[in-house]
């Protein structure tokens, strides 16, 4: 959700000479922190890792990069069809159900790609209600008939575009509704029907946007972990996986790892490019109520079943399957043990929350104090982990963290003959750190936009009646923000409660959470045993997809007002 | 009275290149002041300077005896008890009207607060809407709530920066008077940053005319305007036109429109080219007057007519008649020109 932060109308404010202590290096220092997982993990480009690294590269490393650029292909298909598509439709026509999809459209975002996957799996597999009733219904048996197989490649492109279009969908709508309408309209008066001003106008207009939704889709589809280790396609995360437990070697999975984020590094140019661009295609700033286009008849049901089928397949059914799982074991499932799993999830992901959230407001409120080209550079440090995959973020923390165990246990012991074991892995410190690491982003972008609606005005006054910065934060900005801060905290409290792999790497001995409890038992094909876990975390997930629904809602009511 | 304020050839350089360049004045106590100037003219920096929102890169400043800037030592604004009147007033919306007055009052306690509070409430007039939000409140209220929040905790200098430019002309010079007689009240030593000269002339007892980043002049509105001393603050203040003529003695000086005498000589040489500035106020509308003009353009001043009128010699000068007397464009009128005071520049 970072694409929807605001640009700053003001300027920043001004370093005041006095604003001198610790805030400079304290930010620079806390920066450089949060992107040692990923200086790890590129510093590991440079070391050798001899036999692993070769047998890697003869072996199945090819497979890796083909079937990453093999998803990521389905996946910019996908989404591109069904996020510009319904974009368009929803901004631009008017048919039955076209206020319901507006929001609506946004659902399938509650949904983590792992657990669409285990639900269709439980739908679509042999055994699952689908083929049953096609064999009860034809007569069909075993191996007589062809049925696509869900877990495939292609299942897994076809359930992250599912869950991923709505990033295409949100900013591909914004650049449709925020196009000059005089622009569309003149193609029109040329002579030009709707279908031609689509594709010659709006979508070339529109482009900039809707590249940049596609490229965040995309680091997304990079990061899964859940999809494709269950559907058993060879991608690089489940690459680094094995590496690391399987073949036992850091340095390989730390240089798998480093390959992975050169392509996250190519979609971050393009995000940022892209972003730049949109911004200059906005040719009018006009306000004007926009005048639909109006479908009836056949067009008006096309245009309403092609905005269903996302909203079905990839929200509705997933959740309605999950819920009726959850009905059937609700007798046994929600006992004390799950009763206590959700209680310490929420525990771990409120309190990374608040932590994000702080450091969040000593990132962005540091650099409003001291807008130096160091601190500037640290803070955007700071929020690069967005785009690291989980599973790269586990390995950098993993690695170092290690490293500082072994230190100070070979320390202790020449020193008292006390051996300390492993002081950091393994425990909830290292797993919070790896959130911070990837999550603090959230937060930071949410705080800045926030705190780039406050004039610079309010600091100086704050500061002339007698107050000094941190105080003037406590006093003036933060009873200001509030807003903005409750929303950083549900945001990354939501990321955190659908964090797959990190946890799995990171997570205390016999520590779990509800995605690692729904990833073990749909592991154990327990499927309709993960489903209480799974419907909890999409129940959370619905929350920032409600607050996002409502800013559509209202800027609709300004639209039409 | 005590020195409250003084300003020591004070530079303000980003990256060498001075926004204020050596400026220096002093501000005795409850005396307002003025810097006045047009935009860009490096106002805004030296009252920023002033608050410490901006350090000095050569010179001082000091504050009711406290040296409070020098070059690599800025006291923290927090630390200096200035007060400060922003050009958007910067109240926070999130307090009320009396919660913004008492923003500043720390340390206070809780009776000595609201007694503060209650005080300036009635001295700006708003004690009706202390449970009132900012947003609630019309532009000349924000004003008033700013104003006031910040005079409550008895800074030594209260510092106002462009407050009335959000304001509309018809009210600023009204506004300003107010504000002035409230400061004189109290006996606040002030300094006002605006580029209207009316707005300062109402206000302020001392102005600093600056450009280009120094002070041209310092002096009251009525010496600035009758007696510039060059002729960016000529050409800033006021309205008129510089006329050629040739010193005749050490009081007057010939021009087109004839003889023009000062009361105080002017040390230039006889026979030396000169021009001298003419306000509008300084022509008269005379029929019988044998110099003659040609009326080549009017504007309408309610009370005056505005007239550019060409001379002879294609020299053009403003004229300021009353609007009763009403004459065309081309038409051909008599003038007379009567001025108190000579300003002279050698060419």
């Amino acid at each position: 959700m970072s694409d929807l932060a605001a640009p700053s109308p003001y300027p920043a404010a001004k370093a005041t000479a006095t604003a001198r202590g610790w805030w400079g290096p304290g930010i620079t220092a806390l920066a450089l922190t949060l992107a040692l997982p990923v200086l790890v993990v590129i510093g590991f480009l440079f070391v050798p890792s001899g036999e692993v690294w070769q047998h890697l590269a003869d072996t199945v490393l090819a497979d890796y990069v083909t079937n990453s650029l093999l998803l990521m292909a389905g996946v910019t298909l996908g989404t591109l069809i069904g996020g510009v598509g319904t974009a368009w439709l929803t901004s631009m026509c008017r048919f039955p159900g076209r206020g319901f999809f507006e929001w609506a459209l946004l659902l399938p975002m509650a949904m983590p790609a792992y657990i669409i996957a285990y639900t269709y799996t439980g739908l679509l597999d042999f055994a699952g209600p689908v083929q049953t009733s096609l064999r009860a219904l034809t007569g069909w048996g075993y191996g007589g008939y062809w049925f696509p197989q869900v877990r495939s490649l292609t299942g897994a492109a076809v359930m992250l575009s599912l869950v991923l279009y709505p990033y295409v969908y949100l900013l591909s709508r914004a650049a449709f509704l925020g196009q000059s309408l005089c622009v569309l309209d003149v193609s029109r008066t040329l002579g030009n029907g709707p279908w031609r001003t689509f594709f010659t106008v709006a979508l070339p207009l529109a482009r900039p946007a809707i590249v940049a939704g596609l490229s965040l889709a995309l680091m997304e589809t990079l990061a899964d972990y859940g999809t494709v280790q269950y559907f058993g396609v060879a991608t690089f995360t489940t690459g680094i996986f094995r590496t690391w437990f399987g073949l036992g070697s850091a340095p390989a999975a730390a240089q798998l790892s480093a390959v992975l984020l050169g392509f996250v590094l190519v979609l971050i140019l393009v995000e940022r490019f892209s972003r730049r661009r949109a911004r200059y295609h906005h040719t009018s700033q006009r306000e004007q109520a926009i005048q639909r286009h109006r479908l009836t008849g056949w067009r008006a049901a096309a245009a309403f079943g092609f905005c269903l089928i996302p909203v079905l397949f990839g929200f509705l059914i997933p959740a309605g399957q999950l819920a009726w799982w959850a009905a059937t074991i609700a007798r046994t499932a929600y006992d004390t043990a799950f009763f206590a799993l959700v209680l310490h999830t929420l525990a771990l992901a409120a309190g990374t929350a608040l932590l994000a959230l702080l450091l969040a407001l000593v990132l962005g409120y540091g650099r409003r104090l001291y807008p130096s080209r160091a601190v500037r550079a640290s803070v955007r440090v700071a929020g690069l982990g967005y785009a690291v995959p989980g599973t790269v973020i586990a390995i950098g923390v993993l690695i170092p963290f290690a490293w500082l165990d072994r230190g100070i246990d070979n320390w202790m012991q020449a020193t008292f003959g006390v051996s300390t074991g492993l002081l950091l892995s393994g425990t909830l410190a290292a797993l919070i750190f790896a959130y911070l690491v990837r999550f603090l982003a959230v937060a930071l972008q949410t705080v800045e936009a926030g705190l780039g609606k406050i004039r610079p005005s309010m600091d100086e006054a704050g500061r002339s009646l007698g107050y000094r910065p941190g105080e003037v934060l406590r006093r003036v900005h933060i009873p200001m923000l509030r807003g903005s801060l409750l929303t950083a905290l549900l945001l990354v409290f939501v990321d955190v409660l659908k964090e797959l792999p990190a946890t799995l790497v990171l997570r205390p001995f016999n520590f779990n959470t509800l995605a690692v409890r729904a990833y073990e038992l749909a592991s154990d094909e327990r499927l309709a045993d993960c489903a209480p876990a799974a419907l909890t975390i999409v129940l959370a997930g619905l929350l920032p997809v409600i607050l996002l629904s409502r800013s559509i809602t209202r800027s609709r009511d300004a639209d039409t007002a | 009275m005590p020195i409250q304020l003084e300003v020591r050839a004070v530079t303000v350089a980003y990256g060498g290149n001075p926004v204020v360049a050596e400026v220096s004045f002093v501000l005795v106590e409850g005396t307002i002041g003025c810097l006045l100037g047009p935009s860009g003219c490096g106002k805004t920096t030296l009252l920023r300077a002033i608050a410490g929102f901006e350090p000095v890169t050569a010179g001082e400043i000091w504050l009711h005896g406290r040296r409070v800037s020098a070059p690599g030592q800025t006291l923290a604004p927090e630390q200096r008890r200035v007060g400060m009147v922003f050009q958007d007033f910067a109240l926070f919306p999130h307090l009320t009207v009396a919660g913004n007055i008492g923003f500043g009052l720390r340390g206070a306690s809780r009776a000595g607060r609201r007694a503060r509070v209650g005080e300036l409430l009635e001295l700006v007039g708003m004690a009706d809407a202390a449970q009132r939000y900012p947003h609630q409140l019309s532009g000349g209220m924000q004003q008033r709530v700013a104003l006031a929040r910040a005079m409550a905790p008895r800074p030594e200098v209260l510092l106002l920066d462009e407050p009335f430019s959000s304001m509309d002309t018809e009210l600023r010079e009204g506004l300003a008077r107010e504000v002035r007689e409230l400061l004189k009240r109290d006996g606040i030593t002030a300094i006002l940053v605006t580029h209207d000269q009316l707005e300062a002339f109402a206000m302020a007892d001392q102005i600093a005319v600056l450009g280009g980043g120094r002070v041209h002049q310092w002096g009251t509105g009525f010496g600035l305007y009758h007696e510039p001393a060059d002729r960016f603050v000529a050409d800033f203040i006021g309205q008129g036109v510089l006329l050629t003529g040739t010193v005749v003695d050490d009081l007057r000086v010939k021009t087109e429109l004839g003889r023009v005498a000062g009361t105080r000589p002017h040390g230039l040489p006889q026979g030396q080219a000169v021009e001298v500035l003419i306000r509008p106020d300084d022509m008269l509308y005379d029929e019988s007057s044998p110099r003659r003009a040609t009326v080549v353009g009017r504007a309408f001043r309610g009370a005056e007519y505005l007239y550019t009128l060409k001379l002879g010699s294609g020299t053009q000068v403003l004229c300021l008649v009353p609007s009763h007397h009403q004459h065309a464009l081309g038409d051909d009128i008599g003038v007379r020109l009567e001025a108190d005071h000579l300003v002279v520049f050698p060419v």
